[in-house]
């Protein structure tokens, strides 16, 4: 999704890791990560598209997802997927240690939360619930933003609130996807910011969408645009 | 997709007072949860959780043990233990006992398992007369619809609905205070509680190594239900078996709370057998009916097993944004919420309501707040690929899956994927269409398609 | 018959024989504080009012009662310690009953309930009581009222010390509830209404 509709995101995730010490290396064979899939029901092509995902990735020392929900399907449910066929297992248990999710990487392996970044905005930071809740990505992307030179960051209430994409689910169930982005887009007007952030890109489609339908200024920036701005 | 679950989410989606009611009184139940489980409130609320998924667990993997258990000391305490492969076993009994004690009067107290295989309208049918006593689930009886939500059964309902209700059904002046309409309920019911010959129960836990049943309320209709008439009889699943008394140290912290907020429902009572003697009250008679109604057919399973765990304490439904928003008259079955999400296919076969175990954006929410650990996301997914199975079975969604095979086909080959985004890109997003784009379209707006993918502006660095 | 049958089709999906031992369930968790005598009937207090329900500690339990219940009528249980501070001796007060229907009867035109509790949970604010020859169920169940008199040594921390000291009620009783407070219902718009179907005014006199 990153790589077709949001390249900007891509490349801001690594400047910031190049800013950071980091040698980035784009594996060229990447396309997904098998969730759609997944979600949908469809486990042996989900398992397809992971086995894919195996070969690109195994010669990778760390790799870096600029996404809650590709990072959980890729950290949990790959095993879930592949519980009868242990060799494949095998690989499966050594590549989840690897795999991180952009702010978790900052924050606790490359120990970094001031990346010299500097945006002068109003923000409030949304969290997509399978980073939160599968990954427990809640602190830091706040402490990376703390960081952030002019930018003052403000909670939404109430919070953790799901943004109603859940991927076909947005699709299949459109007038409830759009009904509870709605809610949202109401709790993220009440914080009076200008920006809405995220880690899940998915969620900034669908939360945009959303924002660009009501006739809304407010935006939306994914955290490693957020960290690459100067 | 049926056309069935759409119709019903759709017209609760349109209906703004009912959005309000839902979401407000979710919202209220939601916080006071939070408020209740919070740190400073009940520092070991992680550890009872483990604890209670923990026993559960164990019950459950050794059933009939626990089963057999309980049915020995009910009878050790002069009761009776009544196994019922489903509704119809369950009203032969109870209309056979009726019959034999020339019984014709039954208060109810609330239970979902009677509501499961719709036992008042059977006993109806048979000419008894079978009266709810919770104050939501008589004025539910009196509407004669399904609960809303397990906890609030009458969610959706207004006063001045109650009003008419009263008026239309009781034969008195229309009252909209809510107060007095309780009021009205209490002195109606309280004839019912003491003229009946039967009180009919549910159970939240049933206690094996004391033969004793466990009854969570608020008002007293259970209390009333259960210490009034001469006969009582509870009716519960099989799964609600637990060990021992003291795992209700364990269980009773969780249930309120995470129900209410309360710190402990008003009323809990531990009942074991009829009376004893020297006890001044109670009644003569105690029945326990042990029922299957398809629990059997979900045991097998040991990933989705968990699903029995439940409590019904409605955590789950509080906090889920999907039910917030569709209400628990969308459910095809008596259980709504997340629970109703896993537990309706298992019970009614995934092709009864094939767009259950999807109506979820999977936020997990649901998951992070059940007292006992049910893992529902997963057991949705679960569902989701038994659906797809049996798609396959019987030849349907044949769209869908061929969607999905070229879909692992194209994330496959790296160089023909680029070239179908290089090639979409340069189209722009398709005007006017249906499918999935229009689906999208109605609701939010679409990205602006970028000139150039990652991977073209990576080459270029 | 069906209880063959389930308890077969139980063991087929657990993969389990009939009669098969089961391992040991994972201990019963039972944390008992430590926690004075005086905290405890503060807690008491504090949880029962809290519910809206009203609590005294007092000396003389017989005069307030009195006050309490002065007017109206009230049926008290066969709880020897009512007896000895007085209240059963109170005027309006009907005591000694133990024919269940004559007591249902004047529980259901009394005005109050009079009982004394086994237990009292200081963490809850609860009141715990088992069926006996001296405290019936309707008592604290039909009236409107209920005042319930606790000898402070029967306070105890909580769940976890109730049934630490009874593991098996169902050996003493065939009826123990726990009362948190008056009976009440939001069943209507969220709204909560107090006195539904049980008590809707509760008081507890800790002597």
């Amino acid at each position: 999704m990153v790589d077709q509709l949001f390249p900007k995101i891509g490349l801001a995730m690594a400047e910031v890791l190049e800013r950071v010490g980091c040698q980035v290396d784009f594996p060229e064979d990447q396309t997904c990560c098998g969730q759609p899939a997944f979600n949908s029901g469809y486990r042996a092509e989900a398992r397809t598209v992971a086995r894919h995902f195996l070969d690109t990735f195994e010669a990778s020392e760390a790799i870096v997802v600029p996404s809650g929900s590709c990072t959980a399907m890729i950290a949990h449910h790959f095993a879930e997927l592949f519980h009868k066929e242990p060799e494949t297992l095998a690989r499966v248990h050594a590549i989840e240690k690897r795999v991180w999710e952009f702010s978790t990487f900052l924050t606790q392996v490359a120990g970094v939360e001031d990346v010299g970044a500097r945006l002068d905005a109003v923000v409030t930071f949304h969290d997509g619930c399978h980073g939160l809740r599968e990954l427990g990505v809640k602190a830091a992307p706040r402490r990376l933003l703390g960081r952030v030179r002019g930018l003052e960051l403000r909670e939404m209430l109430p919070a953790e609130e799901c943004c109603g994409f859940g991927g076909t689910f947005a699709v299949k169930f459109s007038e409830l996807s759009g009904a509870m982005v709605r809610t949202k887009i109401e709790a993220i007007e009440r914080t009076g910011a200008g920006t809405v952030v995220s880690v899940d890109p998915s969620c900034l489609m669908q939360i945009q969408g959303a924002l660009s339908r009501a006739g809304s200024s407010i935006g939306t920036m994914h955290l490693a645009e957020v960290l690459a701005s100067r | 997709m049926s056309t069935e679950f759409d119709q019903k989410v759709h017209v609760t989606l349109a209906d703004a007072n009912l959005q309000l009611a839902i979401y407000t009184a979710t919202g209220r139940l939601k916080e006071k949860r939070i408020e209740a489980v919070a740190p400073d409130a009940l520092p070991d609320y992680q550890e009872l959780r483990t604890q209670a998924n923990a026993i559960k667990k164990h019950a459950i993997d050794n059933l009939d043990h626990y089963l057999e258990q309980f049915e020995r000391n009910v009878a050790a305490h002069g009761g009776k233990v009544v196994y019922c492969k489903d509704g119809t076993e369950v009203a032969d009994f109870v209309l056979a006992l009726a019959k034999e004690r020339a019984a014709h009067l039954i208060v109810k107290s609330k239970s979902m398992t009677t509501e499961e295989v719709d036992l008042n309208e059977r006993l109806e049918h048979h000419g008894l007369e079978s009266v709810e006593t919770d104050l939501g689930e008589y004025i539910l009886q009196l509407a004669r619809e399904r609960p809303y939500h397990i906890v609030a059964p009458a969610l959706h309902m207004t006063r001045y609905q109650v009003a008419d209700l009263f008026e239309r059904c009781l034969h008195v002046p229309r009252e909209t205070v809510i107060e007095k309409q309780t009021a009205l309920a209490r002195s109606v019911l309280r004839q019912k509680f003491l003229a009946a010959d039967i009180g009919i129960s549910g159970a939240n836990f049933l206690v094996a190594d004391s033969g004793a049943v466990v009854i969570v309320e608020n008002e007293g209709n259970a209390r009333l239900t259960t210490s009034a008439p001469r006969i009582h009889i509870a009716i519960a699943g099989i799964e609600k078996v637990i060990p021992r008394a003291q795992d209700l140290a364990t269980f009773l912290k969780l249930l309120a709370r995470s129900a209410t907020g309360q710190l402990l429902s008003v009323y809990t009572s531990f009942l074991s057998g009829p009376r004893r003697a020297g006890e001044i009250d109670g009644p003569d008679e105690f029945y326990v009916v042990l029922l299957d109604n398809g629990r059997t057919r979900l045991l097998p399973d040991k990933a989705k097993r968990q699903s029995l765990y439940c409590i019904r304490c409605g955590a789950c439904l509080n906090t889920c944004p999907v039910y917030r928003k569709i209400g628990g008259h969308s459910f095809p079955w008596v259980y709504s919420g997340p629970i109703g999400a896993i537990l309706t296919p298992q019970f009614m076969g995934v092709q009864h309501e094939p767009a259950l175990p999807f109506a979820s954006s999977l936020c997990g929410a649901c998951g992070e707040v059940c007292p006992v650990k049910i893992d529902i996301p997963k057991i949705l997914l679960e569902l989701r690929s038994d659906t797809r199975k049996a798609d396959a079975r019987e030849h349907q969604n044949r769209l869908e899956r061929l969607g999905f095979r070229a879909f692992a086909w194209l994330m496959t080959h790296p160089r023909l994927f680029e070239m179908a985004g290089r090639i979409g890109r340069s189209m722009g997003w398709p005007a006017g269409t249906k499918g999935p784009l229009g689906a999208w379209l109605s609701e939010r707006d679409l990205p602006p398609l970028p000139a150039h993918s990652f991977r073209e502006m990576w080459r270029r660095r | 018959m069906s209880r063959d049958n389930i308890l077969h089709r139980i063991r087929t999906a657990l993969g389990r024989g009939a009669g098969q031992a089961v391992a040991e369930p994972p201990p019963a968790r039972i944390r008992v504080p430590e926690v004075a005598l005086e905290a405890r009937v503060a807690s008491l207090l504090e949880r029962v009012r809290a519910l809206a329900g009203e609590a005294w500690e007092s000396t003389d339990p017989r005069g307030l009662v009195a006050n309490a219940i002065a007017g109206k009528t009230a049926i008290a249980s066969n709880a020897p310690c009512l007896a000895e501070w007085g209240i059963t001796s109170l005027p309006g007060v009907r005591s000694g009953i133990t024919d269940r229907e004559e007591l249902r009867e004047l529980c259901a035109v009394a005005d109050v309930g009079i009982t004394s509790a086994d237990y009292a949970l200081g963490d809850t604010g609860t009141l715990v009581m088992l069926a006996s020859p001296r405290e019936a169920r309707m008592i604290s169940l039909l009236p409107p009222a209920h005042i319930a008199v606790v000898p402070r040594g029967r306070i105890l921390t909580g769940l976890d010390e109730l049934f630490s000291l009874l593991p098996n009620p169902a050996e003493l009783t065939s009826s123990m509830v726990l009362i948190t407070g008056p009976s009440r219902t939001a069943d209507i718009e969220q709204i909560l209404v107090r006195g539904v179907h049980g008590p809707g005014s509760l008081t507890v006199v800790v002597v």
